[in-house]
């Protein structure tokens, strides 16, 4: 298997006197989908957001590619290759799909006061990106918020990965999405890693990151409580990593089947 | 995720030429513009579509039309001007002082005129952005700031009057005064009107001598303020800063400029209808200007633009304010007393807001 593009060694962080992460090591392969699986106050969001640039860690080490790196901004992570697709996707339903892919980072031709958006460019590269993710957009100009939750996912994702994303962070992607929406975006994830992406896939849904994922990363309390491969670890025993054992044991049994 | 599916790609084919058309902002401001034509086709006398009965109109609908340009770019941005009227009544201070207390020429008295202008723009920006409270609260306080300055500003200017004349006698002559005042192509509309193809008068002069430069000017403006909107990287910006100001600002978007460049836009074009009125008038007082906040506010949501921004256009503003010269002067064409106009302009407001509204969760896909 190839090297990690990027490893957080020991990562801790504290606000004040709480412990967010107390030593949380993750490494992300190109090509590969690495879950990281955690419940609600686990540490997920605070982690995701140090590999990204919006904390600076307290103790521990990030490498990527090789080197050792402090990020001091969102922008310093994305230049490094590290994109980050949030829950609120930074997308604005009133803009078409175009405008709202090169939001920010628009082509344009001439220069001057001639200097125009490069609308034919935008729209086509828009066009064969969605088409790459297995999306027949009905036009360039639909606006974004005229697509379904799936869509909007993958307008994120293409973006990121048209602008140069060696690997992608996912939070929860999957969470707010139907059974046939979060199936696409599934897929969409697999044709991402096999373009050679390394992808970060943050949920709390075991069947979703089983469904894709090549490693599982389960965090509790602010710690990593191990990394297992792909077919060596049960829905089940991740479900109770993740929980933190025995409550939802009693739990599951009452409700007669796997949360 | 149409093309796994097929079905879904062929259902969402199926999209009329008219549900195309619902999805342009300026679609409501044209639907308005050919009602409120009709409306007058059918009641007012004939002369009001005649060429000089055009002009009639489409004067004052310049005038507001370059303010509502302004209002509704910085409303697509997602802020509000309250101060624009009381911009107008200032910035007709500063250029009357210009002109006749430091005696400037035009071409030192225009760009002093814009500059201070674009200084309480800025300001104005600054404020809303440093303290992040709505921009319609801040704006209002600028409505009597600039109000009451431009009172006391005359009256110091003027030894106690309101209002400053002696503007005509100070430009008269300046080589720049054809750009701003008076009608355009005067030469065109005689030699059509020595060949019978416009009205004249008795002794051959044609009754419309030329247009109106604030009409020019007008056309122009919107004319470029269409084209940054909709194609330059600046106009992707306003509709990104108006749309989703976070989402913007993690996707790169320089939204504290844009909205500081849009405020200070906004205040010119008050300074260029300061400009043209005041010359126009030969006088400046300081009831210019005044309730054109509104008004130029009421113009753009006609034409499109959400009061929560992120859309409309500048297309849109212009149709709307020709449904304002419209009205307002309509009615003196028609046996309607001209008391209804503001019931009027109120009524095309509710319904331009409610239509807006309805569309914009077409387009958002709400429910």
């Amino acid at each position: 298997m190839s090297e990690p593009f990027i490893e957080m060694k020991n990562i801790e962080k504290q606000f004040g006197n709480i412990v967010a992460l107390a030593g949380v090591s993750f490494d992300v392969r190109p090509g590969e989908c690495h879950c990281l699986l955690g419940d609600n106050g686990a540490g997920k969001s605070t982690f995701i957001k140090t590999m990204s640039g919006v904390h600076r860690p307290t103790r521990g080490e990030m490498v990527v590619g090789g080197r050792t790196v402090v990020f001091n901004s969102p922008r310093d992570a994305m230049a490094a290759g590290i994109a980050t697709v949030y829950q609120d996707l930074a997308m604005i339903p009133l803009m078409s799909v175009t405008r709202n892919f090169f939001m920010g980072r628009e082509p344009t031709r001439g220069r001057g006061p001639f200097t125009r958006l490069d609308i034919a460019h935008a729209n086509r590269v828009t066009m064969e990106e969605m088409q790459r993710m297995g999306i027949a957009l009905r036009e360039p100009d639909q606006a974004v918020g005229t697509l379904s939750g799936g869509e909007r996912q993958t307008v994120a994702i293409a973006r990121a990965v048209y602008f140069g994303a060696k690997v992608l962070i996912l939070d929860e992607p999957t969470s707010a999405l139907g059974v046939r929406q979060t199936a696409n975006v599934l897929a969409t994830i697999d044709r991402v890693r096999k373009q050679g992406i390394g992808i970060v896939f943050i949920t709390h849904n075991v069947r979703h990151a089983l469904a894709v994922g090549d490693r599982f990363t389960v965090l509790n309390r602010g710690r990593t409580l191990g990394t297992s491969q792909r077919g060596q670890i049960t829905p089940e025993e991740l479900q109770d990593l993740m929980a933190g054992g025995q409550e939802l044991v009693a739990l599951e049994s009452s409700l007669g089947g796997t949360v | 995720m149409a093309a796994q599916t097929g079905q879904g790609d062929e259902r969402l084919q199926r999209i009329s030429l008219f549900a195309r058309m619902m999805k342009r902002p300026e679609l409501g401001a044209v639907a308005g513009l050919v009602l409120v034509t009709l409306f007058f086709a059918a009641t007012a006398d004939p002369v009001m579509f005649s060429l000089a009965g055009i002009v009639n109109f489409m004067t004052p609908a310049a005038q507001l039309g370059i303010l509502a340009l302004g209002a509704a770019l910085l409303m697509i941005g997602g802020e509000f001007d309250l101060s624009v009227g009381s911009m107008v009544a200032f910035a007709g201070l500063v250029f009357g002082v210009a002109l006749t207390v430091l005696g400037l020429p035009l071409v030192l008295a225009i760009p002093l005129t814009v500059a201070v202008a674009a200084l309480v723009g800025a300001v104005n920006a600054e404020i809303v952005l440093r303290t992040a409270l709505p921009s319609f609260i801040v704006t209002l306080a600028f409505l009597f700031i600039l109000r009451g300055l431009s009172l006391v500003g005359l009256k110091w200017a003027t030894g106690g009057s309101t209002q400053m004349r002696g503007i005509g006698d100070s430009v008269q002559g300046d080589r720049l005064l054809p750009l701003f005042s008076g009608d355009a192509f005067p030469g065109l509309f005689a030699w059509l009107a020595e060949r019978g193809m416009i009205e004249t008068f008795r002794n051959g002069a044609p009754k419309v001598p030329g247009i109106p430069i604030e009409i020019l000017w007008f056309l122009v403006l919107t004319a470029l303020a269409t084209w940054v909107l909709l194609r330059t990287p600046w106009g992707n910006w306003i509709f990104a800063a108006g749309g989703d100001r976070n989402a913007a600002l993690n996707s790169g978007v320089p939204v504290r400029k844009v909205k500081i460049a849009l405020f200070m836009l906004t205040a010119c074009c008050a300074a260029l209808v300061a400009i043209i009125t005041v010359l126009e008038a030969g006088s400046t007082d300081a009831r210019r200007g005044f309730q054109k906040e509104f008004e130029a506010i009421i113009a753009a949501v006609i034409g499109g633009a959400l009061l929560t921004g992120g859309y409309g256009s500048a297309v849109g503003a212009f149709f709307g304010a020709i449904i304002f010269g419209m009205v307002m002067i309509g009615l003196t064409y028609t046996r309607i007393d001209q008391d209804w106009y503001q019931v009027f302009l109120g009524s095309m407001l509710l319904i331009a807001v409610v239509f807006n509204n309805a569309i914009r969760k077409r387009v958002t896909g709400e429910r």
